[in-house]
């Protein structure tokens, strides 16, 4: 076992000062991969954000009710009245056209020419927040609500949140289908990366054979290499992202502020990391394993 | 006495239909000194491949230290090679690295403890008089000190039978004697020791028995 344990950490060490031996085509190499793999993670931790945001939105929907234009004041009470009652709504609130147009004046840049409207073009509106409900769910209330007498128009607020996740779910095949290919083409690369190191140490691989090495022993710190190039690429993409992200923060509390919102990126996660990483580790080490099995045998002792 | 290597009827044919070896039959003891002897392409470096299960018999049986090696597995090769030190005709060292790396690649391979490899290491070139040359690189030893790294590395991990192919090939006489006073010493601590030779001036010295080859065949 002792011997077992210092074998490995022999290979790593080799593989290690491998590595360090020729640091700039490693490097090279190695940020090849981190840049092909920032693609796919960029673009999931933005569906993520994305995803995230929109909940947000799903959790607590808003619909809109407008009465119509000459709707008076018993319109409202009975509409008031039947709210009360009325399925899956948490709570609502009247607005008036005055305090509409108030807002209006107030709020947005056509305040000088609200200002100078003779009639009050805008509707009494209810707007509520409903408990969280699934789309349908939510399709039938506004059709219920529609069917009032006294309404005009119900706008159901979330439903760009329902659009916009199924543009996120066609952005997550979109991100699975980059990374398997980006997957397959580390396995590619790393196979002739390993067949190139074959190649320079056939020597030693030749001497190692004919002093009895096993083949597992000549084959470990190419395992190792793969492995390594393939978790620092990760990282490397890591890396990428993360600092993209933080540029993006950056203009983006500036962004925020204006729409009074808190708008910020989340980073990735370390469990992300981790996950990217051993997959990537994994991936090199079988395009090294396939390049191994492919390579090595022929270099036999003569 | 007890047999360390045994050719039962071997033969060596190769593709193209040139017979390297013909019928060997012979034993060598544990513990002996034996040469091997005969010109070039008479078969003495196919005779020692076979040994190491480089290259395989065409019929025949070998046996050595109680493995028939013709029935080895592939993945049992390898121990079978750890039991042998084998000098190389064309030394076969690793020019990518130092003196005491180089030995210690048969002790990496067999998996010691760094420690014990440090000691053995310098053990080995102690006996072969490289002890101060074990920071230097290869590329810059003499054909002589060429020759005892080969050595040291061939006995670092101490083997059974030790194997050489024309050792003293391209070395002076001085050197020459130098490299078989080596084997002499291994030989007399008990190792099995297999040297093959077209020197007449060392089979002229020695008192140790020779198999002398001519065209594939054992010449009585």
């Amino acid at each position: 076992m002792r011997v077992w344990i210092s074998q490995h950490w022999q290979a790593l060490g080799l593989t290690a000062k491998q590595f360090f031996f020729k640091p700039i085509s490693n490097f090279l190499s190695v940020a090849v991969i981190g840049i092909a793999f920032s693609f796919p993670l960029g673009i999931y931790t933005i569906l993520e954000n994305l995803q995230s945001f929109s909940d947000y939105f799903v959790h607590s929907p808003q619909i809109s009710l407008f009465l119509k234009i000459n709707a008076t004041e018993t319109d409202i009470e009975n509409i008031n009245s039947r709210l009360e009652t009325f399925d899956g709504i948490t709570s609502f609130q009247f607005i008036s056209n005055e305090i509409a147009l108030a807002q209006l004046q107030h709020e947005s840049g056509v305040g000088d020419i609200a200002l100078h409207l003779k009639k009050n073009p805008l509707p009494h509106a209810f707007i509520m927040h409903t408990q969280h409900m699934p789309p349908d769910k939510l399709e039938e209330s506004r059709v219920t609500l529609q069917q009032w007498p006294e309404v005009a128009y119900v706008q159901v607020d979330s439903d760009w949140v329902r659009k916009m996740h199924a543009l996120i779910k066609l952005g997550r095949i979109a991100v699975i289908m980059l990374s398997s290919l980006l997957g397959v083409a580390l396995v590619i690369v790393m196979f002739n990366t390993i067949r190139l190191q074959i190649l320079t140490k056939q020597d030693e691989i030749e001497v190692s054979k004919l002093i009895g090495a096993t083949d597992r022993f000549i084959r470990r710190p190419f395992l190792y290499f793969g492995a390594l190039q393939g978790m620092t690429g990760a990282l490397i993409a890591w890396i990428i992202i993360a600092f993209g992200i933080q540029m993006i923060n950056d203009n983006l509390t500036e962004l925020s502020q204006l729409y009074e919102l808190n708008l910020h990126l989340v980073p990735v996660s370390l469990y992300q990391i981790l996950l990217l990483s051993v997959i990537a580790a994994l991936l090199g080490w079988l395009g090294a394993r396939l390049s191994v099995a492919e390579h090595l045998s022929r270099i036999e002792p003569k | 006495m007890v047999a360390m290597i045994t050719f039962d009827n071997v033969y060596k044919r190769y593709p193209d239909g040139y017979e390297a070896l013909t019928n060997l039959v012979f034993k060598i003891h544990a513990g002996e000194m034996v040469f091997i002897t005969g010109h070039s392409g008479a078969g003495k470096s196919t005779l020692l491949k076979l040994i190491a299960a480089i290259e395989k018999p065409t019929s025949g049986s070998i046996t050595v230290s109680d493995q028939i090696v013709n029935k080895l597995k592939t993945s049992m090769i390898p121990f079978l090679r750890r039991s042998l030190g084998i000098i190389f005709q064309d030394q076969k060292i690793l020019y990518d690295r130092t003196v005491f790396a180089n030995v210690m690649l048969p002790l990496q391979v067999h998996g010691f403890e760094k420690r014990v490899m440090e000691r053995r290491v310098r053990a080995a070139l102690d006996k072969v008089g490289l002890l101060n040359k074990e920071k230097a690189y290869p590329i810059t030893l003499s054909g002589g000190e060429k020759q005892r790294l080969c050595i040291a590395r061939a006995v670092v991990h101490r083997p059974l039978i030790l194997i050489a192919d024309e050792p003293t090939a391209n070395l002076d006489v001085a050197y020459a004697q130098n490299i078989m006073e080596v084997f002499q010493s291994f030989h007399q601590v008990g190792v099995t020791v297999l040297i093959a030779t077209h020197d007449q001036t060392i089979l002229n010295d020695s008192t140790a028995r020779i198999l002398s080859l001519n065209q594939g065949k054992l010449v009585v």
